[in-house]
Order: structure tokens, then C-alpha cells, then sequence
């Protein structure tokens, strides 16, 4: 008897989540669905649509009209680039604060932090005239730079909690038995250190990718990333439904199967390790 | 274990992180309130001693007021939703059921999406009045289409941006769920405990600190809310969705009026401060935990 309603509970759970899951996926469903419609099929009613023919049209389109590659190709320089830039020079301070620390390290550590609570618009006009004065504007390697700047005290914070994890005694024990620093570094350390910063890497080229201040306000067209490309479709060409679902499957598809990857350290990332 | 020698070597170590924040933290500030005390437009040459003229301009623009308040609108009404589903989501979640892990895929899925992308996508395929999903729905049921975007641009807005952020939310709280002490549950069940009880008594106090975290995060994040208002409505109509760091945008790069989007963007700090006072306690507290 038990049993039973056990059983029905979990099949009414099951159904309740499953459409809330459905609802909330939905727009992001329905993006794709319609990204494979042709444009006069796509502002047809949702049944009749559904029904029409199935065709690659639109992605061709966006291809050959909006020099999608480029754009797509800018995003992962950008992303990748300020990542790797990131964490050669987070690791290092993460790996001091974590196996040194000192009576400074917890303060230095929040005062990273507080540099993230700056609102962006705080120094949007120095910074864009810093651009322009450099020849900074719409290039790569000017926004690899800022968004290194903007997502480092994630990169550090993220890094010191998985870095803290990593017991003392098993260096202790490795010097005992007489590993050098060298040999320490190489056999005993990176190994226990690599799927943090794997997590840490992954999670801040999400967030680097979907970055969407800097990224719109700094570029126009040569450096410009996904962002910004989807961004001209606001208006009027928008209202070819089946374009901008195709543009925008594309720029969602290779950080939406990522993202799936990270949820973890997602949490862990975004929380400063306050929830794990 | 820390000597002399390894003490200096962390300090090198640390070095570079430390100097390149301390730049970007103190030249482009230093600067925002360097110019915000100019009379400064990129479109006429020279610029010259303001005083606060620039803030009293910017803080008495009738523009102002609404984007203050909008932002607080809009950080509320996101909060609202997102802390509330999130806790009911994360519940739900918890439970046991068949495919719980495909059902958080889908959850967790709009986090990942741009925010050019899901206000496009619901501005046009969902809320646009004449071929959007909505706008069918009204209109199969007899009704007219609502115009979201022009008849209540923030209150759409809201929707689009807690939609986003609802993922987050429900993450969070789920991993906290998680971390609930079974035992203490099954306990307090054995003692007779009915399922409010147990869920005020001991889900909810465990439930505190995540939902506080939520609420600091969310909302450093969404006192910035910039491109779902530049795709959407560009402020519009007139200041109805303007908060402030798109007004400081309009100002500054739309307007080219340096010296008063500087003095803005002042304000949008001191505001962001005041809330970062508070998360920077509740996370330093937890370090030492």
C-alpha cells in the first residue's frame, strides 16, 4: 500500500516537472524548430507551422549574407583568449593565497571581490575613450583584455577554493620522502589541481561568451562577437523569424551543450564558493 | 612550514593579479569622477570646471527619477519571481521522480542563452503583436493581441530577464536542498513532525543563507541590466524602460555628454555600494566558516 502511493506521488512529481521543464525550455525549443522553417512558413500559426517543410534555408542565408564566421570566430578568440589570459595570472596568486597565506589573504581576497560589485556603466566613458585614444576600439585584443580584467576576480576566487581543497599534509609527505620543488609541482600538485582549473576555465568561457556590455559598447563590426551580430537583427530584421532563430541557434548551440557540462561549478563559481 | 623565502615567492606570485585590479579598478574610476566634474562634450572642443553641476543636472533630469526607479522595479520584480519559483522549483526538483537529470538540463538552459538572444527571441517570436506566439494565443482564444513591449515595456522586460535568471535561482537552492540532512528529516518525521512543520523547521532555515546569497548576486547583476533593454525597447517609449546604466549609456555615447553620463555612472557606483556592502559581509562571514 505504501508502496502504491509512493509510486503515484513520484508519477504526479514526474508529470508536474517535466512541464514546468517544457515551459521553461520552450522558447529556447521553439528557436530551433523554426530555425529550420523557410521565412513565409515561420509566421505562419504555431500548428501550421510545426506541419510546414523542414529546410536548412535559413541557416545558408545567415551564412552568406551576415559573414557569420567571422563573428562566431570572434567570440571564441575572445572567450578562449581572455579565459587562458585569466588564469595565467590567477593561478599563480590563487596557488599563493591557498598554500601561503598570510594575514593579508583573506582581505586581499574580499578586495578582489569588491572590484566585481563596480557597476560597468561606473566607467564606461573613461573606458571608451581609453579605446579610442589607444585604437583599442573594436579590436580583439582590447576586449580580450577587458573582459581578462572583468571576469579575473571569479577566475582567482574560483581556482583559491578548489586550490584550498587540496590537503598540506600530502606536500608535507611528498617532501618527506624527498620530492623537490620541481617534482612536487609536476607529480603531486597538478594532478590534484587540473579539474579545478578545468571547471574554472570552463565556466568563465561561458560567461565570457555571453558577456554583453563591454562586448556591444567597445566593438562595431571587425572585433565584433556573437553579441553583437544577433544584435542587428533587433530591428527591422528581426521579423525574419526563421534568420534570427538560425543566428541565434548558432550562437547559443556550442555554450548551451558547455553549460550543461558545468552546472556545479556554476554555482560554486558564481557564488564565490558560498554554495557548493 | 611558510618561511621567509616561500613568503616572498607568494608575494610575487600574487603581484600581478593584485596590480593589474588596482588599475582597473583606480585609473578608469579616477577618471569618471576626474570628468564628471567637467563640463565635457565630445561634439564641442575644450572642456572646463563644472563643480556639481553635472550632478545636480543629472540627479534633478526628471529622466533620472524614472530610471531609478525602473531599476528598482526591475530588480525587485526579477528577485520576486526568481526567488520564489526558485525555491518552489528547487522543491520540486528534489523529489524523486523519472528523468529528474533531463528535467534540469532543461531548467538550467536558459542561463546559457546570450541576453541578445532571449530578448530577441521573446521580443519577436513570442510577444510581437502581430505574429507572435502570444499574440495567436489571444487571438485564438478571441482576444486581442497585447502589445507587451509598448503597452508595458518594464513589466515584459522583467519577465524576459527573470526567465534568465530563474535557472540560477533553482540551481542554487536545488544544491542546497541537496545538502539537507536527511537523517534530521527522516527524524523529525518519526517524531510525528507534519510536512509544514518540517518544511518551516528545518527546510527553511537551511534554505536562509542560499536564498540570501541568491538575492545579493542576482541583484549586483541586475542593477546592470543592459543589452535586453537595448534590443527590446531602447528605453522606451520615452523613459518607460530606462534604468540606469542605460540612461548613463544614452547620455554618454548616444548623447556624447561625457561630463554628465560620468556623473551618472558616479551614482550608479555609489548605488551598486551600497548594496555590495552587504554581500561582502555575508560572503566574508561564510570564509571563515
Amino acid at each position: 500500500m505504501a508502496r502504491k502511493s509512493e509510486n503515484s506521488h513520484k508519477l504526479v512529481v514526474t508529470c508536474l516537472a517535466w512541464t514546468i521543464g517544457f515551459l521553461i525550455f520552450f522558447p529556447i525549443l521553439w528557436t530551433v524548430l523554426m530555425s529550420f522553417k523557410s521565412e513565409a512558413d515561420a509566421i505562419k500559426s504555431p500548428f501550421a507551422m510545426l506541419s510546414s517543410a523542414w529546410t536548412l534555408d535559413s541557416y545558408a542565408e545567415v551564412q552568406s549574407r551576415s559573414n557569420y564566421p567571422r563573428f562566431f570566430m570572434n567570440s571564441v578568440v575572445l572567450s578562449i583568449g581572455s579565459t587562458v589570459l585569466a588564469l595565467i595570472i590567477a593561478i599563480p596568486a590563487a596557488w599563493a593565497m591557498a598554500f601561503v597565506p598570510g594575514r593579508r589573504t583573506k582581505d586581499l581576497l574580499m578586495w578582489m571581490l569588491s572590484t566585481k560589485m563596480m557597476p560597468a556603466v561606473g566607467v564606461l566613458v573613461p573606458m571608451y575613450l581609453i579605446f579610442r585614444d589607444f585604437g583599442l576600439l573594436d579590436t580583439r585584443t582590447g576586449l580580450v583584455i577587458v573582459l581578462t580584467l572583468v571576469n579575473l576576480p571569479i577566475v582567482v576566487w574560483m581556482l583559491y577554493t578548489y586550490f584550498k581543497e587540496i590537503p598540506g599534509e600530502i606536500l608535507e609527505a611528498a617532501r618527506m620522502d624527498g620530492a623537490n620543488l620541481r617534482s612536487e609541482i609536476i607529480y603531486v600538485l597538478t594532478p590534484m589541481a587540473v579539474p579545478g582549473i578545468a571547471s574554472t576555465m570552463l565556466l568563465n568561457v561561458i560567461l565570457a561568451w555571453n558577456e554583453a556590455f563591454w562586448t556591444l559598447q567597445l566593438t562595431t563590426s571587425k572585433a565584433a562577437p556573437l553579441t553583437q551580430f544577433i544584435a542587428s537583427y533587433s530591428s527591422p530584421e528581426g521579423l525574419f523569424y526563421a534568420k534570427l532563430s538560425a543566428a541565434s541557434t548558432m550562437a547559443i548551440a556550442p555554450i548551451l551543450i558547455l553549460g550543461w557540462f558545468s552546472q556545479k561549478q556554476l554555482v560554486r563559481g558564481l557564488t564565490f564558493g558560498a554554495v557548493k | 612550514m611558510a618561511t621567509a623565502h616561500s613568503r616572498t615567492a607568494a608575494r610575487l606570485m600574487v603581484s600581478p593579479a593584485v596590480i593589474l585590479l588596482l588599475i582597473w579598478m583606480v585609473v578608469p574610476l579616477g577618471m569618471t569622477i576626474y570628468f564628471s566634474f567637467l563640463r565635457y562634450n565630445l561634439l564641442t572642443p575644450g572642456t572646463s570646471f563644472a563643480g556639481f553641476d553635472n550632478y545636480y543636472y543629472f540627479l534633478t533630469n526628471a529622466a533620472f527619477w524614472d530610471s531609478l526607479f525602473n531599476t528598482i522595479a526591475l530588480v525587485v520584480g526579477v528577485l520576486i519571481i526568481t526567488v520564489f519559483g526558485g525555491v518552489a522549483l528547487a522543491l520540486l526538483l528534489d523529489q524523486p521522480m523519472w528523468g529528474q537529470g533531463i528535467v534540469r538540463i532543461l531548467v538550467i538552459a536558459p542561463f546559457f542563452v546570450m541576453p541578445t538572444v532571449s530578448a530577441l527571441v521573446w521580443k519577436n517570436m513570442f510577444m510581437n503583436p502581430v505574429n507572435g506566439m502570444f499574440a495567436y494565443i489571444a487571438k485564438s482564444f478571441g482576444l486581442q493581441p497585447y502589445d507587451f513591449l509598448s503597452q508595458s515595456p518594464l513589466a515584459s522586460i522583467i519577465l524576459i530577464v527573470a526567465w534568465a535568471w530563474l535557472p540560477f535561482s533553482t540551481l542554487i537552492l536545488l544544491t542546497a536542498l541537496q545538502s539537507l540532512d536527511r537523517e534530521q528529516q527522516e527524524a523529525a518525521e518519526m517524531d510525528g513532525a507534519s510536512i509544514y512543520a518540517r518544511f518551516w523547521h528545518l527546510t527553511v532555515p537551511h534554505l536562509t543563507r542560499s536564498i540570501t546569497v541568491v538575492i545579493l548576486i542576482q541583484t549586483i547583476f541586475l542593477l546592470s541590466v543592459f543589452a535586453e533593454i537595448l534590443v527590446t525597447t531602447n528605453g522606451g517609449p520615452g523613459t518607460a524602460s530606462t534604468n540606469i546604466p542605460y540612461l548613463v549609456y544614452a547620455q554618454s555615447l548616444l548623447s556624447f555628454d561625457v561630463g554628465g553620463g560620468s556623473a551618472g555612472g558616479i551614482v550608479a557606483v555609489i548605488l551598486a555600494n551600497i548594496v555590495a556592502i552587504f554581500l561582502m559581509r555575508m560572503i566574508g562571514k561564510n570564509l571563515d566558516a
